[in-house]
């Protein structure tokens, strides 16, 4: 079975609602794709264990309401099939889209950089962990220790407390200057400010970074070094994650061009590939203000509403700015190069170590001698550290982009039928 | 309130508990054990990291990414 759409957007999270919203005026036929099981993203996560924001239950209700909007969840991109044409897949089944215009919002992943025992089961990504327990992971009396760098800790460790866990320590790697800097300009953005108020927690501490996660079968413990000095914390959970980093990789497979480590986009939204425009975290880490506003104003312009869409502009330049003063802030300390040792894993897939890849010169040489980043994750948890690492530039990704099943691979295959 | 097969146990959760969450429900949590024999639990918590796939109903699936639903069946790797 094929379909075809007007409008394809990959990805519901706050980007892809507003981008489908904006558009659906216009009669589009739209078809909006995650590989989540409800729409949100990351930052409006619906579970046993969440409640969803009411700007988002709105957006929900106003995307279920709309007949022309058609929702896939739980949906991945599998491969390119030809011009405008994708190949996904479901839990049950694998079919080509065709579009005419396509907006990405694949949004961002966590950089989650190697340190001896990251491996250890009881250690996650910073927001992994509040996903986790959003979807109903019991962490109630657990101790646990949040470490990284950026604002998702504070909002990891309020939803881990609000489900009963205990916040040994939130481990801030910027140094207080910084920190309190950036915490100094929020006034500009009063419901930023306001946030920050709610989420402060009395064990934050800034220059702080995690060293070690501790234990055998399991983690027990952790190593951290804070402002100076090296100290062990006994905990059930480590979350540790150090910001976000653009999810580009469908982007680079389309031929839109990138900037540094996002997708290029121009003042419309639109990527060096005509028809195809991107939004959101995939363009640049800003959080969802700027995700919703860049996301409204390509589904403006990718249904021709021009002038919808330069009206949002000075909102979306506020928020730029938010979202500067953030990326400048939560500048990642050099140091933090240096915590993997010779044997501690960087590939988690293959098992590669860090001795095994240091070295090579470049990601494909590293790729070739170690089968590093070859795995099921295809370099996206192993590649984003090396690229902070070594500053080894990831390549296009080759189809398949996710594992995928035989039977949906061949639905690439056009002979007739004999 | 979905009633599931965890590696041959039964399980009762609240909706909307992902298959990540019912294996820490019902157990330690782990999900494989990696090519060189460390045991391995979620991770990235939201699809990309590929910790979490376990089968389910004879399909490889990510656990982080699915939600518990009447009579599945789910297996870990050992």
């Amino acid at each position: 079975m094929n379909e075809y759409a007007d409008l394809l957007i990959i990805g519901a999270g706050p980007a892809g609602m507003a981008a489908a919203l904006a558009a659906a005026s216009s009669g589009a036929r739209i078809v909006l794709l995650d590989d989540n099981p409800l729409p949100g993203g990351q930052i409006w996560r619906d579970g046993p264990q969440a409640k969803l924001p009411n700007p988002a239950r709105e957006m929900r209700e106003r995307l279920e309401a709309c007949s022309n909007i058609r929702r896939h969840s739980g949906t991945r991109v599998i491969a390119c099939a030809g011009p405008k044409r994708l190949l996904v897949e479901d839990a049950d089944r694998g079919w080509v889209i065709g579009y005419d215009k396509l907006i990405l919002c694949t949004g961002a992943r966590e950089l989650l950089l190697p340190f001896p025992g990251w491996t250890l089961p009881g250690v996650t990504g910073a927001g992994g962990l509040q996903a986790l327990i959003k979807g109903g992971l019991p962490v109630q009396d657990e101790r646990l220790v949040i470490a990284g760098s950026g604002p998702l800790l504070l909002a990891s460790a309020a939803t881990a407390k609000h489900n009963g866990a205990q916040v040994l320590r939130i481990a801030e790697q910027a140094c207080a200057a910084a920190v309190g800097g950036f915490a100094a300009q929020l006034p500009r953005w009063p419901n930023k400010l306001m946030q920050s108020v709610t989420l402060f927690d009395r064990h934050y501490r800034t220059g702080t970074y995690v060293l070690a996660a501790l234990g055998s079968e399991r983690l027990e413990g952790v190593r951290l070094q804070q402002q100076g000095k090296i100290i062990e914390l006994e905990c059930d959970r480590l979350a540790c994650g150090f910001g976000l980093i653009p999810n580009t990789q469908l982007g680079q497979a389309l031929g839109c061009e990138l900037d540094g480590q996002a997708i290029a986009v121009d003042a419309w939204q639109t990527t060096r590939r005509a028809d195809h425009y991107a939004a959101g975290e995939c363009t640049g880490f800003g959080g969802s203000e700027l995700a919703l506003v860049e996301g409204a104003i390509a589904g403006h312009a990718a249904v021709g509403d021009l002038d919808s869409a330069r009206a949002l502009w000075p909102r979306r330049a506020r928020w730029q700015g938010f979202a500067n003063a953030l990326n400048k802030a939560f500048t990642l300390d050099p140091q933090l190069k240096s915590l993997a040792q010779p044997d501690t894993l960087v590939c988690r897939c293959e098992d590669v170590p860090y001795a095994a890849l240091a070295r090579h010169t470049d990601w494909r040489e590293a790729k070739l001698a170690s089968r590093c980043g070859m795995g099921a994750c295809q370099g996206r948890v192993c590649g984003g550290a090396l690229q902070h690492l070594f500053g080894w530039q990831p390549a296009a990704p080759r189809p398949p982009f996710s594992p995928a099943r035989i039977e949906t691979l061949l639905c690439l295959d056009d002979t007739p039928p004999a | 309130m979905p009633e599931l097969m965890l590696d041959g146990r039964a399980l009762r959760v609240a909706e909307g508990t992902s298959v990540a969450a019912a294996l820490a429900l019902s157990g330690d949590g782990c999900t494989r054990t990696s090519v060189s024999g460390q045991r391995r639990a979620p991770l990235c918590g939201m699809g990309v990291c590929q910790e979490c796939r376990v089968t389910i109903d004879g399909r490889r699936r990510l656990a982080c990414q699915t939600l518990c639903r009447d009579g599945i069946h789910v297996e870990t790797q050992a």
